[in-house]
């Protein structure tokens, strides 16, 4: 760690109604990697955009390279060599690669935009980065990890010294993360500064220096990493203890009957030949690295992509699903891993949400008995804690882990018995995950079955009363909770790769 | 090595891909529509034909090449097809009725197509109304405006034989007795300056990135808000164009006419591969998805299909058109 390149002081910032920040200092040195940690809500985001012009602060200094400055824009910040990489953002998919790069500084003959130049130069950049992505292909066509080393290119371009990381890992397979953070400890080797927002622990361990913490828009803490544990951070997070125990024990009620049985199910290249049986009352975990086929598998299953060929098997009866209408008949109910995109729609209110998978209960005819849909929705509320003030409230305006619960009540409106939850906490903070899965573990209790798909190994080992691995599209292997270790489940999730 | 990865790409494509995409296949459509009505018709193979579908081809060129623009931002310009005759009333309405020359007229039905460009550049760009809406209103507003000026009648734009005719000639020379359709090169010239600027000026760069994602666009630190009105100024303009090239082949403007113009330019740049959800889409597709529509239009009333038939056969080769496009998007999103 070198000298410090940025500090931000005392800086406070207020929108009607919502002071969020309240004199939050940061610290930046050379050569570091400093994550900036917090729940969703503690005022990251913030900080970032004051500090790279998007928002003005009301008061409070930001001093970079000794000066003080304030930036008005992001033009402003990069100039200076202030970047964010976004997690997606930023990119342009029709354009090609250089051009996604140099977007807003292209190289110029006259008034003709230099191409050739453009790709010459992010040919350069990428082999300094030592990877290799070709300049010209469409940026659509890369894999979400290869936008990301553009994006990351990107910034290097603007002769960076401080970079900012907002989740970048998010969407990223284990080996692609595995390349980002060689990529980061390269920057940080150059002695740029490096800022890392997530909410992995394990990686906030694996990859920073030191951690700053934010709660509700102030200021916690800075720890120097490796001299702190999880749970220290976790602490400064949330301000109580939260115990990340794995389960050590199957909770299924003995003898509890299968509800739901697939049989030698075929999908697509993702899902080949998976066969599994799900108990009445269990916590069934899907577990492997991304791209596995387990998302593949529960769209299949829910009858959202169509499928070639096995059975299905719903309380002992072969059903034919073969649209999400079809799996809904039979209860089942799935909660999507992209919330925004497949499980909730923003524009509309809690109550609206909640209903909307089984609107003919609420209808009178073509009229919808708002009344009724109220009570319902209000009860959901109070029975799931889900943090509104009102069910007529635009789900926009909820945290994430407030709107997965409103995905929830949805689905236990429709008296869905077999639950499918897709990475059921991803993008929700700490202390939203535990009423997740308290909430989880309660359904269970109740006699509904749940599968859970997780990619986050604590939440599988934390839930999961047995737990199915999958690699390639391919089952590797089946688990009861007991005998399940991180070491055995990642040999298995590995199994097909060699 | 970038070299050799872009050729691997290359051999990845189809034949159709490689020749340019939807763009080859209407090209051949054309191609084969021209050679379909020639040989059903024999009213249909002559020059004098030809000459006609290209009169009626002007127009419709400028206005699509002009609102592949905005359609390339993923909005729209839906006033182009009455503002073009306001345009044309209010410029011949000088010429006619307060004798200014011809040339000043022109002058001012392009400036009042930029004007209208602007309006509507700021309407959706600076004011943030969905394109679709700015565009309707603007479009109902020319349609008043143009009519209300003239009082309701039509206006006669000089003849060719009359004093300041010599405009006509920009689109048509008779030459021994022959009409030669001059007009055409003037086209393909505005189609190799607009490829130019859409493929390789700033312009056509980020009126293709907002399209393509405006936020992102933002980010990167340019200046959104005036490219975003630039390609609706740049479709103004050519509406402006359309209007002259409009008042050049016919001899009478009539208020209150135009609605359903900009459709038949939309229409063309559609099926010319442009994208109705932006970034994707080029000038030459556009012109020859426009040569689609005027095909249509001028060659199914020979062989003995009406005017709704037309609209009918039209919209059918519109949504062929968008088909494609949405089948082409699910393949590569399924690879």
């Amino acid at each position: 760690m070198g000298e410090v390149i940025l500090t931000m002081k005392g800086i406070d910032k207020s929108f009607p109604g919502v002071h969020a920040l309240d004199h939050v200092d940061l610290e930046i040195r050379k050569g570091e990697v400093h994550a900036l940690m917090g729940e969703n809500g503690a005022g990251k985001s913030t900080l970032m955009k004051v500090l790279t012009g998007i928002y003005k602060k009301d008061s409070g200094t930001i001093t970079y390279e000794g000066k003080e400055v304030e930036f008005h824009n992001t033009r402003e910040a990069q100039d200076a060599g202030v970047v964010i990489v976004h997690q997606e953002l930023n990119m342009l998919g029709h354009l090609t690669v250089a051009q996604n790069i140099f977007i807003g500084r292209e190289f110029k003959k006259g008034i003709r935009i230099d191409d050739k130049k453009m790709n010459e130069e992010a040919k350069k950049l990428f082999d300094r980065m030592h990877i290799d992505i070709d300049p010209t292909e469409t940026m659509s066509n890369l894999t979400v990890g290869k936008q990301q080393m553009c994006e990351i290119a990107k910034a290097i371009s603007h002769k960076a010294k401080v970079i900012i990381f907002d989740e970048p890992s998010a969407a990223l397979t284990e080996a692609e993360i595995e390349e980002l953070f060689k990529i980061i400890r390269d920057l940080r080797a150059q002695d740029l500064g490096i800022v890392y927002i997530s909410h992995r622990m394990d990686e906030i361990k694996v990859i920073t220096d030191r951690v700053t913490v934010m709660r509700d828009g102030t200021y916690v803490g800075t720890l120097i990493t490796k001299d702190s544990t999880k749970d220290d951070i976790i602490n400064m997070m949330v301000g109580r203890v939260i115990y990340e125990d794995p389960k050590t024990k199957n909770m299924t009620p003995p003898g509890a009957p299968v509800v739901l049985k697939v049989d030698h199910l075929n999908a697509g290249k993702m899902v080949q030949d998976v066969s599994f049986e799900l108990h009445k009352g269990e916590v069934l975990g899907f577990s492997g690295l991304m791209g596995a086929g387990r998302t593949e598998t529960m769209r299949a299953l829910f009858g959202a992509d169509p499928i070639d060929s096995g059975d299905i098997y719903v309380n002992g009866q072969k059903v034919t699903i073969k649209s999400p209408q079809d799996a809904v008949k039979y209860g089942i109910g799935y909660l999507s891993e992209d919330r925004k995109r497949f499980g909730i729609v923003v524009q509309k209110t809690v109550a609206e949400n909640t209903t909307m998978a089984d609107l003919d209960e609420f209808a009178n005819g073509p009229f919808i008995n708002k009344k009724k849909e109220n009570e319902v929705a209000q009860k959901f509320v109070e029975s799931l804690a889900t943090k509104t003030p009102g069910v007529d409230q635009l789900v926009v305006n909820l945290s994430g882990g407030n709107q997965q619960k409103v995905v929830i009540a949805k689905w236990l409106t429709r008296n869905c018995d077999i639950l499918i939850f897709d990475e059921p906490t991803r993008g929700i903070d700490v202390g939203a995950k535990n009423e997740i899965y308290k909430l989880m573990n309660q359904l269970a209790a109740e006699g509904k079955a749940i599968i859970m798909v997780s990619s986050e190994m604590t939440e599988i080992l934390r839930m999961s009363d047995r737990i199915v691995v999958m690699c390639e599209g391919k089952k590797t292997g089946e688990l009861d909770i007991s005998e399940a270790t991180q070491e055995n489940i990642m040999n298995m999730a590995t199994r097909e790769i060699e | 090595m970038a070299n050799k990865v872009s050729k691997t790409a290359g051999t990845n494509k189809s034949f159709i891909d490689r020749m340019g995409g939807q763009q080859f296949i209407v090209l051949i459509l054309v191609i084969v529509m021209f050679i379909f009505f020639s040989a059903m018709s024999p009213g249909f193979r002559k020059y004098t034909t030809v000459v006609s579908i290209l009169d009626y081809s002007y127009y419709i060129a400028l206005m699509a090449i002009g609102v592949t623009f905005p359609l390339l931002t993923a909005g729209v310009d839906l006033s182009i097809g009455t503002g073009l005759v306001c345009y044309s009333l209010i410029g011949g309405l000088l010429v006619r009725q307060y004798g200014m020359p011809v040339a000043v007229g022109m002058l001012v039905t392009v400036l009042i197509g930029l004007i209208f460009g602007i309006i509507n550049g700021c309407l959706v760009a600076l004011m943030d109304l969905p394109p679709f809406l700015a565009t309707l209103c603007t479009c109902m507003i020319t349609r008043g405006f143009g009519a209300m000026v003239v009082g309701g009648y039509g206006i006669p734009w000089p003849a060719a034989a009359q004093e300041g005719g010599w405009f006509r000639s920009i689109f048509k020379i008779n030459v021994g007795g022959q009409n030669i359709p001059i007009g055409f090169i003037w086209i393909i010239l505005l189609v190799i300056v607009m490829s130019f600027v859409l493929n390789h000026t700033k312009m056509g760069r980020y009126t293709r990135a907002i399209g393509s994602n405006k936020e992102a666009t933002r980010l990167s630190g340019v200046n959104v808000k005036f490219y975003h009105i630039m390609a609706y100024v740049i479709c103004g303009l050519f509406a402006g164009l359309a209007a002259i090239a409009y008042s050049a082949i016919f001899a009478t403007v009539q208020p209150g006419s135009g609605a359903g113009f900009e459709l038949d330019a939309i229409g063309g740049a559609i099926v010319g591969g442009v994208s109705m959800s932006g970034a994707v889409g080029s000038i030459w597709g556009t012109l020859i998805g426009v040569f689609v529509i005027c095909l249509l239009k001028t060659g199914l009333p020979f062989i003995g299909l009406t005017a709704n038939w037309q609209q009918i056969i039209t919209g059918l080769v519109l949504i062929a058109a968008v088909l494609f496009d949405i089948l082409k998007r699910k393949k590569e999103a399924g690879k």
